[in-house]
């Protein structure tokens, strides 16, 4: 790439100057180094996370207990590697083959969404990703939408657009649990449960904590806070859990009227850690299945190029 | 007859269909994951109209659901074929093209039923399985004419499927009426363009025609392969575990 | 670690990229709507068609591969596109009409 080792201080003014007018930076545009690997890292991870989060939801597809369940969760699924698709489409305009990007997920040296790494062990649990797991991606992806770097804000305007039935989807699903049989009830009871907590924690460390943050919002990418967004998100899931009757497993959760926010808990950031160090209940066993349809596939990419080199051969030798 | 004629064609998409949705997040690159989902969302929502029309035409109010997933394996109705493992992907690209070849050809007939509802979900249909003829095809030529590996692999697929196809023409006399009044069609028809548009494409993808040995049946009586019990327990089980529930 | 090499010992990889342009209803332009990978035409096309229009989104597509597109550069927008500013008389606006005359 043509990006110079050392910024010149002068273009990374500038630079920062077309930040500050809200302009949006293309491809081809001058940036500065960090900005680019940043933006790699960023971009990369939330593809990965698209990726493998197709994992714990696609473990159902094949239990689905209705035709319209099986296959709005399908059509949901296939969405997300879309959505990893997209993404990566947008990170490859750094200059950056997705070959590399892929095999960086496959080795661990690329992170993704922890929240993948929990299991997803009862029916409800797909609803209640679609509710919870979407909906803080979605609260996330707007905010991306506006994103000072181009290819990556059209990939989640895209996406916002796409996700909205992802989202509805699971609640739509959560409330008919929720107003079903005991037997459904309960089981809708413990997802939310179970994956309340790691939603919470999908917004990433308390601003304080998180190291990459500063920069990424000096440079437009990212436009508000973790805090602020897990708050928002916050807000706006505890009506909705209040109107299908489901309960929080949270004792500290209070409307503060003064603010207008829904205080809750304290988060166990120990089990964050745990988990995006590599020993959440599932971490291995996301990436082995990577890395088994990655190696099994080998033989197909491959087999489709010396396809294609071979027809190209023999146009060129018709010619 | 009409409704064990529907339950054929709705749960020969529908298993199929079943097998191709275990592929989505295991595809070999991003991009067939996506189309094997596609053509997995195709089949299952034919497979929905036909047993819903099934269902109608029965008259004994069982809805598309209680059909899927309220019946034994001795009371589905696909052919052998659709209810294979998935194998690998030569096996899934080789099936997915001879049963589309079939399909394409099948539906074509259907689409001009004399059953309103049946010719209209062909006729639907049709355009689906068009598109999954030519993708499949255009793999094939790819894994045949590819690497040695993968010609390897998708000849021995195609010569392991080969005794499943015969099973795709078959007729009993309960449709062979129902083609006497238009609404099914003549599957042995089907056969010779069957055979000259899967040899037409093999040979353009250097593989060779099996020749015709003993060919597997069954399906179309419920007689099965074992295969089928564990794909139908795998799929039944929540909608079994709580009875009367709605999803 | 090992990247899943095919057996011949040509390196993997995940194939050339390709720009998708999807005209959304007939008679409108080709727009750019993303990319796909794709060894050759037909399957671009394929893959495309499964990627960018899995939601009705449009009447036909073009791919292109990306290799071939040619683009100006950000260095490019000053003599490309100022030199456009002020050429009023290309616009309708700087021609007077009699008033009550209806000209097209």
């Amino acid at each position: 790439m043509q990006t110079p080792h050392t910024d010149d201080p002068a273009r990374v003014a500038a630079f920062e100057a077309r930040i500050a007018r809200g302009e949006v930076i293309e491809p081809k545009d001058w940036m500065p180094d960090r900005y680019r690997k940043q933006l790699v890292r960023m971009m990369s991870q939330h593809a990965h996370s698209e990726i493998v989060g197709m994992l714990p939801e696609g473990n159902w597809i094949t239990r689905a207990p209705s035709l319209r369940r099986k296959m709005s969760l399908l059509a949901k699924v296939q969405d997300e590697a879309g959505h990893g698709l997209y993404i990566y489409c947008g990170t490859e305009t750094l200059g950056v083959d997705r070959h590399e990007l892929v095999g960086d997920l496959l080795s661990g040296k690329a992170k993704y969404s922890s929240i993948f790494n929990y299991p997803t062990l009862t029916w409800a649990d797909v609803g209640v990703i679609g509710w919870f797991v979407d909906g803080a991606a979605i609260v996330n992806q707007t905010m991306l939408a506006k994103a000072s770097y181009g290819p990556y804000a059209r990939a989640m305007v895209r996406i916002c657009k796409e996700e909205n039935f992802h989202k509805r989807q699971g609640y739509e699903s959560v409330a008919t649990l929720a107003r079903g049989t005991p037997g459904q009830r309960a089981m809708v009871q413990d997802a939310v449960n179970r994956w309340w907590w790691p939603s919470l924690m999908m917004f990433g460390p308390n601003d304080k904590d998180s190291p990459n943050s500063a920069e990424l919002t000096r440079w437009g990418v990212k436009k508000k806070g973790n805090d602020e967004l897990r708050q928002r998100f916050v807000n706006l899931t505890v009506p909705q859990a209040q109107a299908v009757h489901l309960t929080l497993p949270d004792p500290a959760l209070k409307y503060n009227e003064a603010s207008g926010n829904w205080e809750f808990g304290q988060i166990d950031w120990d089990e964050f850690w745990t988990v995006v160090k590599g020993d959440g209940p599932c971490n291995r066993e996301r990436l082995a299945a990577r890395r088994k349809a990655h190696e099994e596939g080998a033989w197909v990419r491959a087999a489709a190029e010396a396809h294609a080199a071979k027809q190209r051969a023999s146009t060129v030798a018709a010619a | 007859m009409l409704p064990l004629f529907l339950l054929n064609l709705a749960d020969d998409r529908l298993i199929l269909g079943h097998r191709l949705s275990e592929w989505c997040g295991h595809g070999p690159i991003l991009e067939e994951d996506i189309a094997l989902a596609n053509i997995a969302l195709d089949l299952i929502g034919q497979a929905n109209l036909l047993l819903e029309l099934a269902g109608a035409v029965e008259g004994r109010g069982r809805s598309a659901d209680a059909l899927a997933y309220f019946r034994e394996a001795v009371e589905f109705r696909n052919a052998l074929i659709m209810e294979l493992p998935r194998g690998d992907f030569a096996f899934t690209v080789a099936r997915q093209f001879l049963v589309a070849v079939h399909g394409m050809l099948h539906l074509e007939k259907l689409q001009s039923s004399t059953h309103a509802d049946l010719a209209g979900i062909a006729a639907k249909a049709l355009k689906e399985t068009r598109y999954h003829a030519r993708h499949s095809a255009d793999w094939m030529l790819k894994l045949g004419d590819g690497t040695p590996e993968s010609h390897r692999r998708v000849q021995e697929a195609v010569d392991e499927l080969w005794r499943y196809t015969g099973e795709l023409f078959e007729m009993d006399d309960a449709e062979r009426a129902l083609v006497a009044e238009g609404i099914a069609t003549d599957r042995e028809a089907l056969r010779e363009p069957w055979r000259a548009e899967v040899s037409r494409v093999l040979q353009a993808a250097t593989l060779q025609v099996p020749d015709d040995g003993f060919m597997q049946r069954g399906g179309r009586e419920g007689r099965h392969t074992e295969h089928l019990g564990h794909l139908l327990a795998e799929m039944q089980i929540v909608a079994r575990s709580y009875p009367g529930a709605e999803w | 670690m090992s990247q899943g090499k095919p057996p011949d010992g040509t390196p993997d990889s995940q194939w050339p990229l390709w720009e998708v342009f999807i005209q959304p209803q007939y008679g409108a332009p080709h727009e750019h709507c993303g990319s796909v990978h794709a060894v050759d035409a037909e399957q671009a096309l394929l893959n495309a068609r499964d990627v960018y229009a899995r939601r009705n989104e449009g009447m036909n597509l073009w791919v292109v591969p990306s290799s071939a597109i040619v683009g100006s550069t950000p260095e490019d927008v000053g003599p490309f596109f100022d030199p456009a500013n002020d050429k009023a008389y290309r616009h309708p606006q700087f021609y007077k009409v009699p008033r009550g005359v209806k000209v097209f």
